[in-house]
């Protein structure tokens, strides 16, 4: 076709010579004429027929994106279903039955693990390709290759961060495990088998949009999908912040804002839990160095109430005398969605829950014997350390008190129009050097990556994940969930458990280096080799907790144990506003039911506005208000501390507390040049509530000594002064749905694709921890007993199509705040009016 | 007689072959048997919009134009109909320009006589 289309346009441009030709060999002009007029048409034919197969800047190729025979007219789904299905596929060892259900989750039937995968393989990306192939081309470093060099910072950042070399380290884990191989290497087939299958006119309409097709899939990209997750999860550091606050504020005052423990304390496994065994020895602290920064960059936002929640409450407390589970990942919440709800079932094993599109098994569900979840550890697994190169060559560095050589990885960048990047990434025995000069940094993003710094992270190491769930997915009892854990590394996950033998643990669990006290929380020496992490804590000696005598386990990202658990995991971890509600909660709780944990996981109610409220209002002083303010005053004395979507109280107490915390700190910490990071909210809590006469009251930016009273009332002014001019006088518009910003865009941001804004309660730190687009992205609780019943949804549906009436049908369940009752089906046979069609993979 | 003849052959093809297919066979036919410029444009133009007009409603209204309305507020149009409309005409345009360009090189090459008598 283009071949054809340049020639014409050739034609055309030579028209004059074919005029002249003519004119030369005595053809008359009216002739000429006629191919004059020929030649144009065909010219502009060719012109428009070219314009429309090309993609100008982020216009889709428009005639590619609307024709019938292969545009998005094709996607739209028909309502009609066809309720029986045979399909002929290669590959296949057996036959396998799928059972959609009315929410079109499929419920796969196997006769060998192989078939297994190779199905999930296939279902899953007949449901989400597109996701699959832009997640692990995220991952992998390869948007600018369909976007063009609008990505390549990106993709520079993930290549430079070593997804890609540790993907491959990934992967030899999971292939010197056989099961792990024939599940990974299964998908695979199955995801490639979907893709052999489809014409143009079938890809996903983003293909369409972008205007590129699906390439084959790769073992490789199953590992990709468990990378993102440790960037998104154990992904972030504050070291160069906590650098900088330690050179700007001293060793004295760091250590009193930015303590290991905090002010409120309710750590995972509970207080006073005693540890059976004898802890390895510590290792000694190195000489502590001090990285030298000169970079001017920007400050960035503390991210606050951001996390999940689980917990699993004994028989002892629950209606049925069986144990309860509940949870709840908070994730970015985004269509289609993070997860994807299936049932898995062959002879050795039979599972229900939701996996990740791209990646084999069940990452958080049940089966008849147990029922397992997870939330995120935020274990210190990410350290930077100070590189010193012999020369401009780089290809040595000093380490051990000698010379060591740099080993180099080339990373090739392919880019959408332009030609590939060749980038050379220096590695020493820690891991990258991330970025070697602050020019190889972009302005805008990735604030908290020191320059100059070797990255040692836990993400890079060989492991494999894909056991843990494979032996989980399969689980009959504690054993074996204590045995699958021993296979989990990164990212680190408070994993909770339930069975049928009335067990109720949870574990923060994960690979955790062997550290001396605060390893880890400043920027360290490169060349010292007492900063290297010393080997690693026992996966048996992790923080656990079995049946505790109080008759629940419970976390919500908090600190995973108390002062006597010999190791170091990290010196800060999610605040406890959360965890304390749950736990508060759960005491109280007698004859707990599904629902009431479904209640539960709406409550929010606020820990943070229950601590601090009643001081705020003391040091107001409603004297000087002004009408507007006393009205508001009048609203926030008489709220109930819920973040409910019709509540005022919550917005005027919100905006409150968040201008206060900002008016404290902000004057030190918030400046421009240099990266610091604020005291936690737990901090500033206890300077409120103990140490009113603090100095860091005072606005160092004018001339008058500020006291604690001051900055709550100017704080006040602000809030109200701010509402009164966004929403109007106080009133219906102010109330908390309407005042905070919640949506649900497509992933890509593609318009019309979302969900938009909606009406919404929550915020971060209350359990119903939903804030902008991040929030619950599955909801789950499961009833053991003799008869498994789970329950959950997730914000979305299970087609990725936006032309599918399953691309969001599960949105208004989940936000009203219910549940659907999970179709379990014990075999291909069983009989349920909930099976609305079946789909049969024949070989 | 064009206009049919695109018509058909276009519709039998249209799930089947890519989208600029419908240039080469209005091209085709109007090389073979386009009478006058006008009059082939029309018919490859009025073809390809009624084609592509049906072929979108076939798989548009089992979807209650569901996929329509979100690509419609993508492109910020006020309505699915006006989406449906600009799929038409750029079908329509295709579809004339080809048929255009076959009847006009046809006659570049064959004496005005002979093209009256073999219509």
């Amino acid at each position: 076709m283009k071949q054809f289309v340049s020639h014409s346009i050739l034609t055309a441009n030579t028209l004059s010579n074919i005029i002249f030709f003519c004119l030369s060999f005595g053809i008359k002009p009216y002739l000429a004429m006629k191919f004059f007029k020929a030649i144009a048409a065909i010219g502009i034919t060719a012109l428009l027929i070219w314009a429309l197969e090309t993609k100008f800047g982020d216009i889709p190729a428009i005639g590619v994106f609307l024709n019938p025979s292969t545009g998005f007219w094709q996607n739209a789904e028909s309502k009609n279903i066809i309720a029986e299905k045979k399909l002929k596929l290669s590959g296949l060892q057996d036959e396998v039955v799928i059972k959609y259900d009315e929410n079109r989750i499929p419920h796969i039937f196997a006769k060998n693990d192989h078939d297994l995968y190779y199905a999930q393989g296939y279902i899953t990306a007949s449901d989400r390709l597109w996701q699959m192939d832009i997640q692990t081309r995220s991952a992998a470093g390869r948007l600018s290759e369909i976007i063009g060099p609008k990505a390549l910072d990106i993709d520079r950042y993930h290549r430079r961060m070593g997804m890609v070399y540790g993907a491959e380290n990934g992967l030899k884990g999971i292939m010197a495990d056989e099961r792990t191989k024939v599940m990974v290497t299964a998908y695979t087939e199955g995801v490639n088998n979907y893709i052999k299958g489809l014409a143009p006119k079938d890809y996903p309409i983003e293909f369409k949009l972008l205007n590129y097709a699906p390439e084959e899939w790769k073992p490789i990209n199953c590992v990709f999908l468990l990378k993102l997750m440790s960037e998104t999860l154990a992904g972030g550091s504050d070291q160069f912040a906590m650098t900088n606050n330690l050179r700007k504020f001293g060793v004295a005052q760091v250590n009193d804002l930015f303590p290991d423990f905090p002010f409120h304390e309710d750590p995972i496994v509970p207080t006073g839990t005693k540890w059976n065994f004898k802890p390895l020895p510590i290792p000694k602290p190195s000489a502590s160095y001090i990285a030298q920064m000169t970079e001017k960059i920007k400050t960035k936002e503390i991210v606050e109430g951001v996390g999940s929640n689980n917990w699993a409450v004994a028989g002892s407390k629950s209606a049925t005398g069986f144990p309860i589970l509940a949870n709840d990942p908070h994730l970015n919440l985004t269509f289609p969605s993070i997860w994807y709800q299936i049932q898995l079932s062959s002879p050795t094993g039979n599972v229900n829950g939701v996996s990740l599109p791209g990646a084999p098994c069940v990452i958080i569900g049940y089966n008849q014997n147990i029922s397992w979840g997870v939330t995120n550890v935020d274990a210190d697994v990410l350290d930077w350390y100070q590189v010193k190169f012999k020369d401009k060559s780089k290809s040595e560095y000093w380490y051990n008190n000698k010379w060591n050589p740099v080993k180099k990885r080339i990373e090739t960048i392919k880019i959408l129009g332009a030609p590939d990047e060749i980038d050379t990434v220096y590695y020493t025995h820690h891991g990258p050097v991330v970025y070697e000069t602050p020019a190889q940094k972009p302005k805008e993003y990735y604030e908290n990556v020191p320059v100059g710094n070797a990255l040692r992270w836990i993400a890079h190491d060989e492991s494999n994940e894909f056991l843990c769930f494979y032996i989980l997915n399969r689980g009959k009892n504690y054993t074996d969930y204590r045995e699958a854990l021993t296979h989990f590394t990164a990212p680190a996950q408070n994993f909770i458990f339930a069975s049928n033998d009335n067990d109720i643990a949870i574990t923060p669990n994960g690979k955790f280096p062997l550290k001396y006290n605060e390893q880890g929380k400043y920027i360290m020496n490169g060349s010292d080799p007492a900063n290297d992490w010393q080997g690693w804590i026992p996966a048996d000696q992790n923080p656990t907790v079995k049946n505790p005598s109080r008759g629940f386990v419970s976390s919500a990202n908090q600190q995973s144990a108390d002062r006597t658990y010999p190791y170091y995991i990290n010196w800060r971890f999610e605040e406890y506003y959360r965890n304390r509600r749950i736990n508060n909660k759960l005491t109280a709780m007698q004859k707990a039911t599904v629902d009431s944990m479904r209640i539960m996981q709406m409550d929010n109610y606020s820990m943070l506005a229950d601590d601090v409220l009643p001081a705020l209002l003391k040091y107001a002083d409603p004297t000087k208000f002004s009408d507007d303010q006393s009205k508001a005053f009048d609203i926030v004395k008489n709220w109930d501390k819920h973040y409910a979507a019709n509540s005022t109280g919550a917005s005027i107490f919100f905006n409150w507390w968040r201008n206060f915390y900002e008016m404290v700190w902000g004057d030190e910490f918030g400046g421009k040049d240099t990266y610091f990071k604020y005291p936690s909210y737990d901090r500033t809590e206890k300077l409120l509530l103990t140490e009113a006469n603090s100095k860091w009251f005072d606005d160092v930016h004018t001339p008058a000594k500020e006291s604690c009273a001051d900055i709550v009332n100017r704080a006040y002014y602000k809030t109200i002064d701010d509402l009164v001019r966004e929403h109007g006088k106080p009133g219906d518009k102010w109330q908390w749905g309407m005042v905070k910003q919640t949506f649900i865009n497509h992933l890509a941001n593609i318009p019309g694709m979302g969900e938009g804004a909606f009406f919404a309660g929550g915020t971060g730190g209350v359990i119903n921890a939903l804030r902008n687009n991040n929030g619950p992205s599955w909801r789950m609780v499961v009833q053991m007993g003799p008869v498994v019943k789970g329950y959950g949804v997730f914000p979305g549906g299970e087609s990725g199509n936006p032309g599918s009436f399953y691309y969001n049908d599960m949105f208004n369940t989940w936000n009203n705040g219910k549940l659907n009752e999970l179709l379990f089906l014990n075999s291909a046979d069983e009989k349920s009016d909930r099976v609305k069609s079946t789909l049969s993979l024949v070989k | 007689m064009l206009f049919f003849i695109i018509l058909i052959l276009t519709f039998a093809c249209g799930y089947f072959l890519p989208w600029w297919m419908v240039a080469v066979i209005s091209f085709l036919a109007a090389l073979i048997i386009g009478k006058t410029a006008g009059r082939s444009f029309f018919s490859g133009f009025a073809a390809i919009f009624i084609v592509w007009t049906v072929l979108a409603l076939f798989k548009s209204m089992p979807n209650d134009n569901m996929l329509a309305k979100r690509v419609a507020t993508m492109f910020m149009l006020p309505n699915w109909i006006l989406l449906l409309l600009i799929t038409a005409l750029v079908g329509g345009l295709v579809g004339g320009m080809s048929a255009l360009s076959g009847v006009l090189l046809k006659r570049a090459f064959i004496k005005d006589k002979t093209v009256k008598a073999s219509s």
